[in-house]
């Protein structure tokens, strides 16, 4: 796997399990959201198969089989909140428009921000543009979501609000989420498993649950992974 | 410690236990140490570190080593900026290929099934690109048409041939500098305003979230575009024509003490449909090669904020380059076919 023409993943095998919260971790430049890509379809690799329910990931003129959250929540600009979450439900169901709009203001109102309908995105903050992002990627209740670094540029208020959106999304609805990040409080408040990438590797050193992970790595680049300073504020209670 | 390295002793140990920090500099300087050591014969280790020390000096160990020697680049040869030029040139004509393929079939799809077009889209793009450039045109056009007046009337007042003005602008207006100017507006205008929208999504992922959603890029952002321009173009080419006239009219009856009744009879009696109809092919050409152009730069944006700037510049300069070079086609036929 790579980004034009340059290999960053040569070295990765994993599954992940319906219903869990599954990290994709690494540094800077590891090669996690190239994985993502692959996995959501963007992007297909120069050897080897993603599959998702048995068959490689695919976009196309069909209804997504996955939600995404992209890192800047990327909503359309052009359109209001409302207008946002309506458009998956708007190409690919044949509900009426007063039941899109139901369904848009119970999904808004889920990730707490009923009554932002009319608003346009870069009225909203950060934490509330992904919050929004989420309610999108949730439009049509996907069995599986992904994430890219939901916490990212959030203070640790607002970053341990979104995890516990997120576990109340596979504990409530059993969606299987698969959450790209660096941020460890958010790893080891959420994650059931993981697996952390390495630049230099190419791909994958270590998987499992990030706690044993943490605990019982006698790699010393994973141990020093796990068990260096976070960042970002104070840490969670 | 180089002493040591000199003459290495059988036997070297580094107690560490007093230690309580040490930063990556010392670690890779106490380990390089230890390595040299060992490659001369010597048994060295490191003892007692804990805590944080041995956190840093198990990280450094795990890293590479070392920095590697920098070369200075050599200027290309003559060869290779000729392979790299090439290599580019293909590349580029590639990706215009994949977006001409792409957006034809976005446009085959939307022919079989045209609800799935997003009229609104379309009909907002269109009052952008029409209906708020009405101003502009009408000035730039009223403008043409006086300058062009002014220069026609000089050489022709010599032969007492002034009315012949009239004929002058309305056959070069409509065939030629109409559409090309409204083309051109056109260009700097909405193409620079696609590049720049796309190319903003584009960065901003917005793109790859249309295609998450199952919303095909060209049939929701290119195809709209691409629609309202041309045939926003053509009507702003017709207006343009007719306002161009009556600048020509203008300077005719200010300056030259000809009547508005008998510029305009004049000009009805100079043109055909034939004048109008070439100008109006011409400008369903351009209009949908701004729109092509300037959405393929677009959807090529890399590199955020100062690539949406890249693509946007490219994007209107290839638009002006190609607008000549369609423009010349289209003159070269419609003379060798004499129409």
């Amino acid at each position: 796997m790579g980004y034009e023409g340059q290999v960053l993943l040569e070295n990765i095998d994993f599954e992940i399990r319906r219903g869990e919260i599954f990290a994709i971790l690494g540094g800077s430049g590891s090669g996690k959201s190239t994985l993502l890509r692959h996995l959501i379809g963007l992007q297909q690799p120069m050897r080897g198969e993603v599959e998702v329910d048995g068959a490689p990931p695919r976009l196309g003129a069909r209804a997504p089989q996955a939600g995404v959250l992209f890192q800047s929540g990327a909503l359309l600009g052009s359109m209001t909140l409302a207008e946002n979450v309506a458009l998956p439900l708007s190409t690919w169901t044949d509900l009426k428009p007063n039941e899109i709009d139901a369904v848009v203001h119970s999904k808004l109102r889920l990730v707490g921000l009923g009554g932002f309908e009319n608003h346009a995105p870069d009225e909203l903050s950060g934490g509330m543009k992904k919050r929004a992002g989420i309610a999108r990627a949730l439009a049509l209740e996907p069995a599986l979501v992904y994430l890219d670094e939901p916490s990212a540029g959030l203070d640790p208020i607002t970053s341990a609000e979104l995890d516990e959106l997120l576990l109340t999304l596979n504990r409530g609805l059993g969606t299987t989420l698969v959450v790209v990040t660096h941020e460890l409080p958010s790893i080891f408040a959420i994650a059931g498993r993981c697996i952390l990438l390495d630049r230099d590797a190419k791909g994958a050193i270590a998987q499992g649950d990030p706690r044993e992970l943490r605990e019982r790595s006698l790699d010393p680049r994973v141990s020093a992974f796990f068990n260096r300073k976070p960042t970002g504020g104070p840490p969670r209670p | 410690m180089r002493e040591l390295l000199a003459e290495p002793p059988p036997r070297v140990r580094f107690d560490l236990r007093a230690l309580e920090a040490i930063d990556a500099a010392s670690a890779a300087l106490v380990l390089e140490l230890c390595e040299e050591l060992r490659a001369g014969g010597c048994e060295a280790r490191l003892e007692g570190a804990h805590g944080r020390v041995r956190a840093i000096l198990d990280l450094v160990a795990a890293s590479p080593r070392g920095v590697a020697p920098r070369v200075p680049l050599a200027p290309p040869g003559v060869v290779e900026e000729i392979g790299r030029t090439s290599a580019g040139v293909v590349a580029f004509a590639r990706q215009v290929l994949d977006f001409t393929g792409q957006t034809a079939a976005a446009a085959l799809a939307a022919l079989r099934e045209p609800r799935s077009i997003p009229w609104p889209v379309v009909t907002h793009v269109m009052e952008r690109t029409g209906a708020d450039a009405l101003p502009i045109i009408s000035l730039i056009s009223f403008l043409v048409g006086m300058v062009s007046a002014f220069q026609g009337a000089i050489t022709l007042h010599k032969y007492g041939a002034d009315i012949f003005v009239a004929d002058g602008i309305a056959i070069g207006v409509t065939r030629e500098l109409g559409p090309l100017m409204v083309a051109i507006v056109a260009s700097g205008r909405s193409g620079a305003a696609f590049a720049a929208e796309i190319g903003t999504m584009r960065v901003s992922e917005e793109v790859d979230a249309l295609r998450t959603m199952g919303l095909d890029p060209f049939r929701y952002l290119v195809l709209p575009r691409v629609l309202a321009i041309t045939a926003m173009v053509p009507l702003l080419t017709v207006l343009g024509d007719l306002v161009a006239v009556l600048g020509g009219a203008f300077v005719g009856v200010v300056s030259m003490d000809l009547t508005f009744a008998g510029y305009m009879q004049e000009t009805k009696r100079a043109l055909t449909l034939w004048h109008v109809g070439t100008g109006l092919i011409k400008s369903v050409a351009f209009g949908s090669a701004i729109g092509m152009i300037a959405c393929q730069w677009g959807l090529a944006t890399r590199g955020g904020a100062e690539g949406v700037g890249r693509a946007t510049t490219s994007a209107v300069v290839s638009t002006l380059f190609f607008l000549v070079v369609i423009d010349s086609i289209f003159t070269v036929l419609f003379n060798a076919w004499n129409v």
